[in-house]
C-alpha cells in the first residue's frame, strides 16, 4: 500500500448547511485544492469555497444571443434576400413571424452550446477515469451524502495532517483516496484494431442502410406516394388517363390578347394605327427584332436580298411604292397573318415587337428614299 | 420557534391614508370633471385592483397545491393582500351606474341594428353582467374566508390536517380561478370593444394576475423581512425562489402577450385585427412599445443573473417596475376604446394611488390584528430553513 501514491483525503457531511461550513473552514485552514461533492447543486457553495462565481453563465448568455442573431438574420436573408416569396399578402421582411424561430433556436443554442462548454471547457473532456470514480465516497455523495476531498496537490497537504483537520470540523468516514495503478495500452493489439474495423463496418452498414433503404421504404416514402395529379404521368382520375387536362376552348394565355382580325381581308385593318410613339428605344426594338426575323428572306435594309441561299423563294423588296403606301394597319396585317409564302409571325413576336418593327421598317424606307432637306446642312 | 409579533411602524398606515386621500380626491375632482374619462379609469382602477388582490389569492392556493415550503413564512402577506377583496367590489359599484357610457352593447338601438351584437345579448346583458361580476367576487371573497378561518384556527390549535383541508380547497379553488379571472377579463374588458373576440385574452389576464399578486406580495415581503417584522430572518434562498417566479412568469407573460399578436397578425382578419390597429395608432404604438420595454424587457433584464435575484433592493426595485407596467398594461387594454389618440393626465392617475393607499391601509389593519408569520404551519419551519 506505501507505494500507491495518495490522490486525496475525503470526509463525508450529512447537510448543506454543514458541508457549506466544512467548506469554509476547509478555506480558513488554508487548503486551495480541495473540491465537495453534493448530489444536487447547493446554492452560495462557490462563494463557501471562495472559488468565485462560475463563468458558464457568460457563455450561456452570448450562445443564447449569438444563436438568436443568427437566426432571425438566417431567416431574413432566406426570406427577404434570396428567395423571396409572398406568404399571406405579407412584407417580405417580416419580423413577427420570425420570432418564434428565433426563441426557439435561442433557447436550442443556449441549452446545447452550454452542456458543449460543461463537457469540452470545465469537466476537461475527454476524462472519463477520474480517481474519485468507483469509490465508496462517490457513492455515498451521488445518493444522499455530501462530501469534502482535499487532494494531495495542494501544497500544505499532510495526509495525517488533513484527516485530523477533517476530523475536528465533524466528517465522517473519513478515508484517503489512492491513485488507480493504470495499465499502459498499446494502440496495435489485434482486439483494438478489430474493434476499431468492426465499428467502421458497422458505421458504414448502417450509414449505407438508413441512405438507401431505409428512406425508400414504407412509412417513410408516405410523403413522396401522394395521391396527386403529376404533369406527364398516367393517371387513373380521368377516363382518358392523362394527368394533364386540356384548357378549355377559348382559353387565353396571361398577357395576351387576340387578334380580332385574324383571316380578314386587308382593307378591314387599314384604320389600325401604331400605338408606339416614335423613339430610340422603340426603333431599337424594332431594329433587334426586324433583324432576327424579317432579315433572313427580306435583307437587313428590306430590298429582298435574301440570305436563304434559294432556299425559299426572294420576297419582293418593301421600298416598293406598294408597301410604301400601305397604313401601318396593313402590314401589321401581314405580320400577324402571314402573305403569299410568308407565314405567320403571331407566335414569335408579340403586339409590341411587331409595332416596333413596322416603326423600324418606316425608317428604312425613308433611309432608302431620301430627299435632299433631310441632310443636315442643306 | 418562539414568534413575537412586531406592530409595523405607523409610519406605514400614515403613507396608506396619505396615498388613498390622495387618490380619493383625484378621483372625485376627475368623476366631476369628465365622469366619461374617469369611467374608464374606473375600470383601470377595478382591474389593477382586482388582479393585485386576486393574483394574491392565487399565490396562497399555489402554494396549498405545490407543496411548497419556501414562501409558508411569508402566506400571510399575501393572505392580508387577498383580504382587501370585498373593497374590489366597492370600485365596481359606480361602473354599475356608468355602464352606459362605457359599453356600447348596453344601447339597444345600437344592439338591435347589429346582427352580431343581437346574436351575443344572451350574454351580453345588463342583468347578467352584474349578475357575473358580483357572483366571481363573492365567490373568490367565500374561498379567501375559508383559506383564512382555517389558516387563523392552525395558529393555535397547530393542527396538520388543516393544511390537508386547505390543500383541497386550493384544489376546488384553481378551477373556479381559471375561469373566474376569464369571465371578469371578458366582461371587463373584452366587452369594450365588443366585436372583437380573443380566446387567448383569459390566460393573458391571468398571467397578469399572477404577476401583479406577485409582485405585491413580493414588495411586501422583503421590506417586513429586512425590516426585522417577521420575528426571524429568512434567507436568501427564499428571495432567490421570489426572484426566480417573477422571471418566469414575466416570461410566461410576454409569451402569452406575444402569441396573442401573432395569431392575429399572421391570420390577418378585419374583425380581429383593428383592436390592434386601435393599439397602434393616434400616439399608441408608444404605449405598445413601452409595454414590451417595461413590462418585459426590464424585468427580464433586471432578474436575469443570478445574485439579482436574491438581492433585496433589486427585488423591491424590480416588484415596483412590474406594478407600474401592470398598470400601463391595463391602460393599453382599456383606455384606446376611449380616445382614439393617446392620453394620459391627472385623470389616469387617481385611481393606482387610491388602489395602493387601500391595500397599505388593509395590509396594516391587517397585520396589527393577526400574526404576520403563519406560526401553526407544519411547513414554516421547512420553510425557514429552506434551501436550494
Amino acid at each position: 500500500m506505501d507505494t500507491k501514491k495518495i490522490h486525496s483525503v475525503t470526509a463525508i457531511f450529512d447537510t448543506p448547511d454543514d458541508i457549506i461550513m466544512a467548506s469554509q473552514e476547509t478555506v480558513k485552514a488554508g487548503y486551495t485544492k480541495f473540491d465537495t461533492n453534493t448530489p444536487y447543486p447547493v446554492h452560495g457553495i462557490e462563494k463557501a469555497m471562495n472559488i468565485g462565481t462560475s463563468y458558464l453563465g457568460y457563455f450561456t448568455l452570448f450562445l443564447g444571443l449569438s444563436g438568436a442573431a443568427f437566426a432571425f438574420a438566417f431567416i431574413y436573408w432566406v426570406a427577404a434576400i434570396d428567395y423571396p416569396l409572398i406568404i399571406g399578402g405579407k412584407p417580405f421582411f417580416s419580423w413577427p413571424a420570425f420570432i418564434p424561430v428565433t426563441f426557439e433556436v435561442t433557447v436550442l443554442s443556449a441549452a446545447v452550446g452550454t452542456v458543449g462548454v460543461l463537457i469540452a471547457g470545465l469537466f476537461k473532456f475527454p476524462n472519463n477515469s477520474h480517481t474519485l470514480h468507483d469509490t465508496d465516497y462517490m457513492k455515498k455523495v451521488s445518493s444522499d451524502k455530501f462530501g469534502v476531498c482535499i487532494v494531495s496537490i495542494d501544497p500544505m497537504f499532510d495526509e495525517a495532517k488533513a484527516k485530523s483537520f477533517l476530523q475536528g470540523i465533524g466528517g465522517k468516514d473519513i478515508e484517503t483516496i489512492y491513485e488507480p495503478e493504470r495499465k499502459t495500452i498499446n494502440a496495435f493489439e489485434p482486439k483494438f484494431i478489430m474493434g476499431l474495423i468492426l465499428i467502421a463496418l458497422l458505421t458504414a452498414g448502417a450509414t449505407y442502410f438508413a441512405l438507401n433503404k431505409l428512406v425508400f421504404m414504407q412509412p417513410f416514402t408516405w410523403m413522396a406516394e401522394q395521391n396527386k395529379l403529376v404533369p406527364q404521368s398516367k393517371n387513373v382520375m380521368f377516363g382518358d388517363g392523362y394527368g394533364m387536362r386540356t384548357p378549355v376552348e377559348g382559353t387565353v394565355a396571361r398577357g395576351f390578347t387576340p387578334y380580332e382580325f385574324k383571316g380578314m381581308s386587308d382593307s378591314a385593318v387599314k384604320n389600325l394605327s401604331n400605338p408606339l410613339p416614335v423613339s430610340k428605344q422603340v426603333l431599337a426594338k424594332g431594329k433587334e427584332k426586324f433583324d432576327s426575323y424579317c432579315s433572313p428572306c427580306h435583307g437587313y435594309y428590306g430590298k429582298g436580298d435574301s440570305r436563304m441561299n434559294g432556299q425559299f423563294p426572294n420576297p419582293p423588296s418593301l421600298h416598293s411604292d406598294k408597301v410604301t403606301n400601305w397604313t401601318d394597319g396593313n402590314v401589321y396585317h401581314v405580320i400577324v397573318n402571314g402573305q403569299n409564302v410568308m407565314p405567320s409571325y403571331a407566335k414569335q413576336l408579340s403586339k409590341d415587337e411587331r409595332w416596333s418593327i413596322i416603326r423600324y421598317i418606316r425608317v428604312l424606307q425613308r433611309s432608302q428614299n431620301a430627299k435632299d432637306s433631310d441632310v443636315e446642312g442643306k | 420557534m418562539i414568534y413575537e409579533k412586531k406592530e409595523l411602524p405607523g409610519k406605514v398606515q400614515k403613507i396608506g391614508f396619505l396615498l388613498t386621500g390622495l387618490g380619493l380626491v383625484l378621483v372625485l375632482v376627475s368623476y366631476l370633471v369628465d365622469p366619461k374619462r374617469e369611467a374608464f379609469n374606473n375600470v383601470i382602477g377595478l382591474m389593477f385592483f382586482a388582479s393585485i388582490a386576486l393574483g394574491a389569492l392565487v399565490l396562497v392556493a399555489l402554494e396549498y397545491l405545490s407543496g411548497a415550503v419556501w414562501s409558508t413564512p411569508f402566506r400571510r402577506i399575501s393572505e392580508f393582500i387577498a383580504s382587501s377583496l370585498p373593497l374590489v367590489l366597492l370600485f365596481a359599484v359606480p361602473l354599475f351606474f356608468a355602464m352606459h357610457s362605457i359599453f356600447h352593447w348596453t344601447h339597444t338601438d345600437v344592439v338591435s341594428a347589429d346582427k352580431i351584437l343581437s346574436a351575443k345579448t344572451p350574454y351580453l346583458n345588463i342583468p347578467f353582467f352584474i349578475g357575473r361580476t358580483v357572483g366571481v367576487l363573492a365567490l373568490f371573497y367565500i374561498f379567501y374566508l375559508l383559506f383564512r378561518r382555517n389558516s387563523k384556527k392552525q395558529d393555535e390549535t397547530k393542527d396538520q390536517k388543516l393544511t390537508k383541508t386547505n390543500v383541497n380547497l386550493s384544489a376546488v379553488f384553481m378551477f373556479f380561478a381559471g375561469i373566474g379571472l376569464t369571465v371578469l377579463v371578458v366582461d371587463w374588458v373584452m366587452s369594450l370593444e365588443p366585436h372583437w373576440f380573443s380566446t387567448i385574452l383569459g390566460i393573458y389576464f391571468i398571467s397578469a394576475t399572477l404577476l401583479a399578486g406577485l409582485a405585491a406580495t413580493t414588495y411586501a415581503a422583503v421590506s417586513l423581512n429586512e425590516g426585522g417584522y417577521l420575528g426571524v430572518k429568512v434567507g436568501k434562498d427564499n428571495y432567490y425562489s421570489f426572484g426566480a417566479l417573477l422571471f418566469a412568469i414575466t416570461n410566461f407573460w410576454a409569451y402569452v402577450a406575444f402569441s396573442q399578436f401573432l395569431l392575429i397578425w399572421y391570420a390577418n382578419i378585419p374583425e380581429e385585427t383593428f383592436w390592434f390597429i386601435a393599439r397602434w395608432e393616434g400616439g399608441w404604438k408608444y404605449i405598445s412599445i413601452l409595454l414590451m420595454i417595461i413590462r418585459f424587457a426590464v424585468p427580464y433584464a433586471m432578474l436575469l443573473s443570478q445574485p439579482s435575484k436574491s438581492d433585496p433592493k433589486n427585488l423591491k426595485r424590480v416588484s415596483i417596475v412590474i406594478l407600474a407596467a401592470h398598470f400601463f398594461d391595463l391602460y393599453w387594454l382599456i383606455m384606446p376604446t376611449f380616445s382614439k389618440t393617446i392620453t394620459f393626465s391627472f385623470y389616469e392617475i387617481g385611481f393606482p394611488v387610491l388602489v395602493i393607499g387601500l391595500i397599505v391601509l388593509v395590509f396594516y389593519a391587517q397585520a396589527k390584528k393577526n400574526n404576520i408569520l403563519p406560526v401553526g404551519d407544519p411547513k414554516l419551519q421547512r420553510g425557514l430553513d429552506f434551501h436550494l
